[in-house]
């Protein structure tokens, strides 16, 4: 009997979680379909699931009109360049919180995390005025900076945890061994902790990928990422439907693809430490 | 070269004193090891000669040089820690090769001297093997291999045979002994256990609470303890303390007398007691007599060993007499009179 109500039990979970995945997952499947359709059946009332003429012709008026390339490339330099950045600066500002932490560091810690609870557009007037100032609006250089500084607080918080797991015997034993500062984090802090960067370089990559705040009000034609290519293809009639799907489906298309293949990678990394 | 030397060295975490002033010497080549119950402080010292805490006040000076400002990387010292500290993403011979690589020696000389260290340390077969995949033992062997590559002034071991299982442990005691032996170079050993102080040790220095109680050679604590609770942690199984009426008799607050230097009979004695536990060893036996009338403390309880085997069962009747040549005296404030 026991048994029966275990099995039931699991049935029952397992068509919950189903449920749960294809309501959060069904946008972007309804996007993906809808990329297919042609203008008049993507605004079709009711609306056709999956029987409708297929066609590609969103996808080729789409690459006609713009320049997809571009927008990829700007896309990649903005996120993995934050990204990058913000480990840069974030591997050994995490070290010194961990390993040497003073009094301060758990108000350091939330101190940074408070910033992320300012809305973005409260900074908007500032950080415009500041790009204009330094003739940096609408270029690359920008984006990186201030997506970096976004992201900053995560990516710091999340390296802590990390590096919080890591025995501070062994960073001893380093020193001992005649390691500088640099060469401990390098050889072997950086090392050890590699399952957590790589974790937190994924997720802050794709963070930086799908932001769109600054990089709309940032930016114009040079630095303009793929967030800005679908917007183009927003109107407030809805006209172009179909058009604007395949635009989404191709700038979202790269980061799902990510995403698929390291998902082992980020699933392990964001639980990491959570059961000992 | 290895003379370190502590002048005045006090420690503060915060508030709390740790290390009062203290003055050591620790000469070139000696086996020095700091003992005492946890929390004595002697893990700190360790930590302060290696530089990985900063000393309060005082100095230190390695060789003859002032080394209290210098980093643990640049004071020539080599550690090895309870926990082994080996890292984890290298194999034993990247990790033995770590301090020479930092130390920037090169290549063929790194490679001689790891593979001379593997030889002498059982670890030939296991140098391309990841820390994780080495028995307990062995990554202690690595640890150790990493500390002698670098040709330190002195080495330093923190309470390195704490995670081994009892039968490892002895056989690495003698493998460590035998290191300093044959390489003549300064150590300085943590341990709480006084077994491994008084076997591998030239100098035993004794903490309790951040003070230094005495310093001596093992026979020397062992004959010759400055206050009871030297002579309480030096020597297994515990010196009997007794206060009280007997004490009097000799003239001091408390006599003590080892459980080795007391005679044994099931028939006549000065002492009269009943047996409690007899542990019977083979080699040794070791009886835990209660009901002897004495002020012995808390545990009501006597231990005398006896070499070779003695029947005694539980409640017999037995009859204790102390070696009087042997006996310590200690006065009120617990300090050897002589």
């Amino acid at each position: 009997m026991a048994r029966a109500v275990t099995n039931n039990r699991k049935i029952i979970n397992t068509a919950a979680a189903w449920a749960v995945g294809l309501l959060i997952f069904f946008p972007i499947l309804w996007t993906i379909l809808t990329s297919f359709k042609t203008e008049a059946t993507a605004i079709a009332d009711p609306p056709v699931f999956l029987a409708f003429d297929w066609t590609l012709e969103n996808y080729t008026a789409v690459m006609e009109r713009s320049n997809y390339a571009k927008f990829l490339w700007n896309s990649i330099i903005i996120a993995g360049g934050s990204t990058i950045l913000g480990i840069i600066i974030a591997v050994p500002a995490a070290w010194s919180m961990a390993f040497v932490p003073s009094k301060r560091t758990k108000d350091i810690l939330l101190w940074m995390l408070s910033t992320k609870m300012l809305p973005a557009v409260g900074v908007l007037y500032p950080i415009y005025l500041i790009c204009i100032q330094l003739g940096i609006l609408d270029s690359r250089v920008a984006l990186v900076i201030i997506l970096m500084l976004m992201n900053l607080p995560i990516i710091v918080w999340m390296l802590y945890t990390y590096f919080k797991e890591i025995p501070g015997e062994i960073l001893e034993a380093a020193r001992m061994d005649g390691a500088s500062l640099k060469e401990e984090i390098l050889y072997v802090l950086t090392p050890m902790a590699i399952p957590g960067i790589a974790s937190t370089l994924l997720l802050n990559f794709i963070l930086a990928w799908n932001e769109a705040f600054w990089t709309l009000n940032l930016t114009a034609a040079n630095a303009a990422p793929l967030t800005a290519f679908i917007a183009s293809y927003s109107s407030p009639e809805g006209l172009f439907f179909a058009k604007l799907s395949a635009a989404s489906t191709m700038a979202i298309a790269p980061i799902l693809i990510l995403g698929w293949f390291s998902q082992k990678q980020l699933v392990s990394g964001l639980t990491f430490g959570a059961v000992k | 070269m290895g003379q370190i030397k502590l002048n005045q060295v006090t420690k503060s975490f915060g508030e709390v004193q740790v290390i009062p002033p203290l003055d050591l010497t620790i000469e070139d080549g000696e086996f020095t090891v700091f003992v005492g119950p946890s929390g004595c402080g002697k893990s700190t010292l360790l930590r302060l000669i290696a530089g990985l805490e900063d000393i309060t006040s005082g100095h230190i000076d390695i060789d003859g040089m002032d080394a209290t400002n210098v980093p643990p990387a640049k004071r020539g010292l080599a550690m090895v820690f309870q926990s082994y500290a080996l890292y984890p993403h290298m194999s034993v011979r990247k990790n033995i090769a770590f301090p020479m690589k930092m130390a920037g020696i090169d290549e063929a000389e790194q490679k001689r001297r790891i593979e001379a260290a593997a030889k002498a340390l059982n670890l030939t077969d296991y140098l391309d093997r990841r820390p994780g995949q080495l028995s307990g033992g062995q990554r202690q062997r690595v640890a150790i291999g990493r500390a002698i590559v670098r040709e330190p002034s002195a080495f330093l071991f923190d309470e390195p045979l704490s995670n081994l299982d009892a039968a490892l442990r002895v056989g690495m005691r003698l493998e460590i002994s035998e290191l300093h032996k044959r390489l003549a170079t300064t150590m300085i050993y943590v341990t709480h256990d006084q077994v491994e102080a008084m076997t591998m040790a030239d100098k035993i220095v004794v903490l309790r609470a951040g003070f230094i109680e005495q310093v001596g050679s093992p026979l020397d604590l062992y004959h010759n303890p400055r206050n009871e609770s030297v002579a309480g942690f030096i020597g297994s199984p515990k010196m009997n303390l007794i206060k009280g009426a007997e004490a009097q008799k000799h003239g001091v607050a408390t006599i003590g007398i080892r459980p080795e230097h007391t005679d044994v009979s099931m028939s006549e004695g000065l002492w009269k007691g009943t047996v409690g536990v007899a542990e019977h060893l083979g080699s040794d036996t070791f009886i835990h007599v209660h009901n002897t009338g004495l002020d012995t403390g808390p545990g009501d309880m006597v231990t005398v060993r006896i070499t070779g085997d003695i029947q005694a069962k539980h409640g017999d009747e037995i009859y204790l007499t102390p070696q009087l040549d042997k006996l310590h005296k200690f006065d009120a404030q617990g300090l050897r009179v002589d």
